[in-house]
């Protein structure tokens, strides 16, 4: 049997012959298994959607209740069936309630990995290996100069740098879905405890976190603190905000951004950027590699990033690679292409 | 070192110079004696590492990594140093160890031979984290930019504690690296370093530009003005050293030695004492323009026949020392009568004289002198006059640019009408707003070129509706940087005031204008009435003086907008 009888690409995504089901499509189709929250991965309009119970009350959140004709909840380790081929889904550790998607017809295992991280964070349960035929993967940082610090030194950076300009607002730019919740999560295990100011644009999501049971302590409305309250104050904001009228309402403030991005200098420097923290919510170069290994796959299929030196890798080591040149993935989060600023300069509060 | 890179690191993000002087001082103050002390050598420039070609480091990078991953990241990092970086493949069990302090580096570096080079740099490689082997990279192969002058760095020493940043300049020129003494001093801990230099800088006093709403405040019969000369301000110092042999120091205004490229110079000075005076070259008594200078600034090699084509001379306007007094607390006046006499009576063979003054009783009287130094008593010299100098009689010599004393009033500039093309997006405080604008003019064949590129010159207010103007007639994007409309009917004119132009074959347009700013918005304007490339071109040629570009390490080159 070929691995591609069970899947394979088709312009909207990945497709399952076998089961009649796409995984991420970035159109409407009929029946949908959906990775996680992000918007690149979860559209709205699909017919039937089956994803964790956390995915499917985010896209709720974000596309209002009837954002699919039917919803199905999985949960982590339990096999359904979908006409005949088995579903599982596994921890990916991307943000919450992110998942692997592990496909099972007559003996063959593809896993699709959609997004995923290996290493902690305190705001998704952590990546678990799963063994396979075909292991799909990304390569958002599939480059060797890209390898993450660890968190908390880039939360050091920070905090140290609150301390040296308590009079500063410290705008931080962070994806509004994952990368600003783990923000706050990283800020208080550091011993950060006053109150964090938010962006229009992340208050419901931080605040679905929460009945999630993650601790991510005081947060206000940015737009409701006073000139004292701003001054050495944390603020989260859409990355795109940064450079908008909204950070005018901040006199000098000190301007970070946090992403894995931020490891390439003209990449921190084309945005503006004045504190670099180099915080990723993707594998990097050795947790890709980490990654493909533990799940003993003969096959590596890659979706998007730099395809190129993954493929290049993978058949050295003596796997049979090769890429999907899947387009639409990796728009949306500010890691997968370049963290340009929206376009328009109309209001940002009124982000999704 | 990695503490000390992740400094470097923060400094090349940070725009502001409050924040970079505030970066330093938390350096300084969390790092102990002496790693802090090379720290502030390599700031200032003092150190020189060894010097590492391109090529080496290709070739340590090669021996580790593969060929098309290598290829694949530098291709997408786009700088060699930074590249090599972040996919060094540092041997495991090595992180466990302590990283090189840059004391130890600064050792290895200096000691060590060339053919030793590529393994004391793999080893130091080896055991630097990510950031500590870039700023290793860039600093020995001089690639490092990170926005931070000798005068910072020391007013970042002076931070530690009361100390006035002039009073560090003032010890500076005696001591060397680590500078235990100096930041004992600084931080209260320890006397005031000696200063073994019998002939050391004094930092220089500088003015502000005049601007026409400043002569209503100003009392033409307090000041005494002079000559502004086209040359490279300096400082000359003779004085008796330890075995009563005299030393004599040419300095920059920055404070940078530069006695060896003036041997002529040093000779000619008779006297014991500190003289702030332009450098300039003198043939027949006649004083040449600037490009004349620059040619004997770009030799390496002070030859004696480049000492007799190129004779170097000095037009002094300030005395801070004599004999042994300083004179820095006495009013200009009394320098200046100082000066006078103590010039009359060493002459010195056309090395030295007297910068004169311009007489006047009204501004009106200064503005024409201004606009014709040759009829105002500059005669044959007036080429190399641009513009005039203002002091109150009152002034003492206070190092900086005190706001007040001395002001500058340079000749009008050249000016064109030319239309908004592309804007980018500015630093700190004015990353919000679109403020770095590339403008053009029309050619012949009704196309615009650029022609150079502004970042000041306007107000707040203008800043605001320029940028308002960018968002709302975006055509394209690149990155940070915007296209505007600009059709002959539809778009910005700026008046464009410069001081200069040049051929360069690097634009375009085959122009190059020095210190360009925004003088005017013309919304009245339609970009179609924008001024023609021809009419630069013709600008090049009435240029009295060559164009030209002063060599930056003799801190001819001002920065207008250098540190918003
Ligand atoms: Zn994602
Ligand atoms: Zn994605």
């Amino acid at each position: 049997m070929r691995p591609e009888e069970l899947l394979h690409t088709t312009p909207q995504g990945l497709y399952s012959p076998a089961g009649d089901f796409f995984i991420d499509p970035t159109r409407p189709v009929a029946r949908a298994l959906v990775t996680h929250g992000h918007s690149d991965h979860a559209r709205a309009g699909h017919g039937a959607v089956l994803a964790m119970a956390q995915t499917l009350d985010i896209m709720a959140i974000r596309y209002g209740e009837g954002f699919a004709g039917t919803t199905q909840a999985a949960a982590y380790g339990a096999r359904v069936e979908v006409n005949g081929v088995g579903v599982t889904f596994h921890p990916a550790g991307h943000i919450l309630g992110s998942a692997q998607i592990a496909l099972d017809w007559r003996g063959c295992t593809i896993v699709a990995s959609g997004d995923y991280k290996p290493g902690a964070d305190p705001t998704a349960a952590p990546f678990a290996p799963v063994r396979c035929h075909v292991f799909i993967s990304e390569a958002t940082f599939g480059l060797p100069v890209f390898r993450h610090p660890v968190p908390a030194d880039e939360i050091a950076k920070l905090t140290s740098s609150l301390a040296l300009f308590p009079e500063r607002a410290h705008l931080v730019g962070a994806y509004a879905l994952g990368k600003a919740q783990r923000v706050m999560a990283l800020l208080r295990t550091a011993g950060h405890d006053r109150p964090i100011l938010l962006h229009g644009a992340m208050e419901r999501l931080t605040d679905y976190y929460r009945t999630q049971g993650i601790d991510l302590g005081e947060t206000r409305p940015a737009r409701e603190a006073t000139a004292a309250e701003r001054a050495g104050a944390v603020v989260l904001c859409p990355p795109g905000a940064l450079n908008d009228v909204w950070s005018r309402r901040f006199p000098d403030p000190v301007t970070a951004f946090a992403s894995g991005w931020m490891r390439i200098r003209a990449r921190a420097r084309q945005n503006g950027v004045e504190l670099p923290l180099i915080l990723s919510d993707h594998a990097d170069w050795d947790e890709l590699q980490a990654a493909i290994r533990a799940t003993g796959c003969e096959e590596v299929w890659v979706t998007h990033g730099q395809e190129d030196a993954l493929v290049h890798w993978a058949t050295q080591e003596g796997l049979r690679a090769r890429p999907l040149h899947m387009v639409g993935y990796g728009e949306e989060e500010g890691e997968g292409a370049a963290p340009e600023p929206p376009v328009s300069p109309t209001n940002p509060e009124a982000a999704p | 070192m990695n503490r000390f890179a992740a400094l470097l690191d923060r400094l090349a993000y940070e725009p502001r110079r409050n924040g970079k002087v505030r970066l330093i001082a938390d350096y300084f103050h969390h790092t102990p004696d002496p790693e802090r002390g090379w720290a502030l050598a390599a700031l200032t420039g003092s150190l020189s590492f060894r010097n590492a070609k391109p090529g080496l480091i290709r070739q340590l990078i090669g021996e580790r990594t593969d060929p098309v991953l290598f290829a694949l990241s530098y291709d997408y990092v786009g700088d060699l140093s930074e590249t090599v970086a972040l996919m060094w493949p540092a041997p495991h069990g090595l992180n466990d160890t302590e990283p090189p302090p840059l004391s130890a580096i600064v050792h290895a570096l200096t000691h060590m031979g060339r053919a030793e080079m590529p393994a004391v740099l793999a080893s130091l490689l080896d055991r630097l984290d990510e950031t500590g082997r870039w700023a290793l990279l860039k600093l020995i192969t001089g690639g490092l930019r990170i926005g931070v002058s000798a005068r910072l760095a020391k007013t970042a020493v002076a931070a530690l504690g009361e100390r006035a940043p002039d009073e560090i300049e003032l010890v500076w020129p005696g001591l060397a690296a680590p500078y235990e003494e100096l930041f004992a001093w600084a931080e209260g801990r320890g006397p005031k370093p000696e200063t073994e230099d019998p002939a050391p800088f004094r930092p220089v006093m500088l003015s502000h530009p005049l601007e026409d709403a400043d002569f209503d405040k100003l009392d033409p019969a307090a000041f005494r003005a002079e000559w502004k000369w086209d040359g490279i301000r300096v400082q000359a110092a003779r004085a008796a050293g330890l075995e009563g042999r005299h030393v004599t120091r040419l300095y920059s205004r920055t404070g940078e030695d530069i006695s060896g490229a003036f041997p002529d110079l040093a000779e000619a000075f008779a006297f014991d004492g500190v003289v702030d005076g332009e450098l300039l070259i003198l043939r027949e008594g006649r004083v040449q323009s600037f490009n004349v200078l620059q040619q004997r600034l770009n030799r390496k090699v002070v030859s004696p026949r480049l000492l007799m084509e190129f004779p170097a001379h000095i037009r002094a306007y300030d005395l801070l020392v004599e004999g042994g007094e300083d004179l820095r607390e006495l009013p200009f006046e009394a320098r200046r009568a100082r000066l006078e006499a103590l010039i009359a009576a060493h002459p010195t063979e056309g090395r030295l004289d007297l910068s004169p003054l311009v007489p006047f009783a009204t501004w009106d009287q200064l503005a024409a002198a201004r606009a014709d130094p040759a009829a105002h008593g500059a005669g044959e010299d007036a080429e190399a006059v641009e513009g005039v100098m203002l002091k109150r009689v009152d002034s003492l010599y206070l190092p900086g640019r005190p706001k007040g004393p001395w002001w500058k009033w340079k000749r009008d500039p050249h000016s064109v009408d030319a239309v908004l093309m592309y804007a980018q997006r500015g630093h700190g405080k004015r990353s919000s707003y679109y403020s770095d604008y590339t403008f053009g003019v029309w050619t012949e064949a009704g196309e615009l070129v650029p022609v150079g590129k502004a970042y000041f010159g306007f107000t707040d207010a203008e800043l605001v509706e320029i940028d308002r103007f960018v968002r709302r007639h975006t055509v394209n994007r690149f990155g940070p940087v915007r296209e505007v409309v600009h059709t002959p009917t539809e778009g910005l004119v700026l008046e464009v005031a410069f001081e200069g132009l040049a051929r360069s074959t690097r634009h375009r347009s085959g122009l190059a204008m020095r210190f360009p700013r925004i003088a005017r918005l013309r919304w009245d304007k339609p970009p179609g009435e924008a001024d023609r490339l021809e009419t630069l071109e013709r600008m090049i040629g009435d240029e009295s003086h060559a164009p030209r570009r002063a060599k930056a390490v003799l801190g001819k080159q001002p920065s207008p907008a250098g540190e918003m």
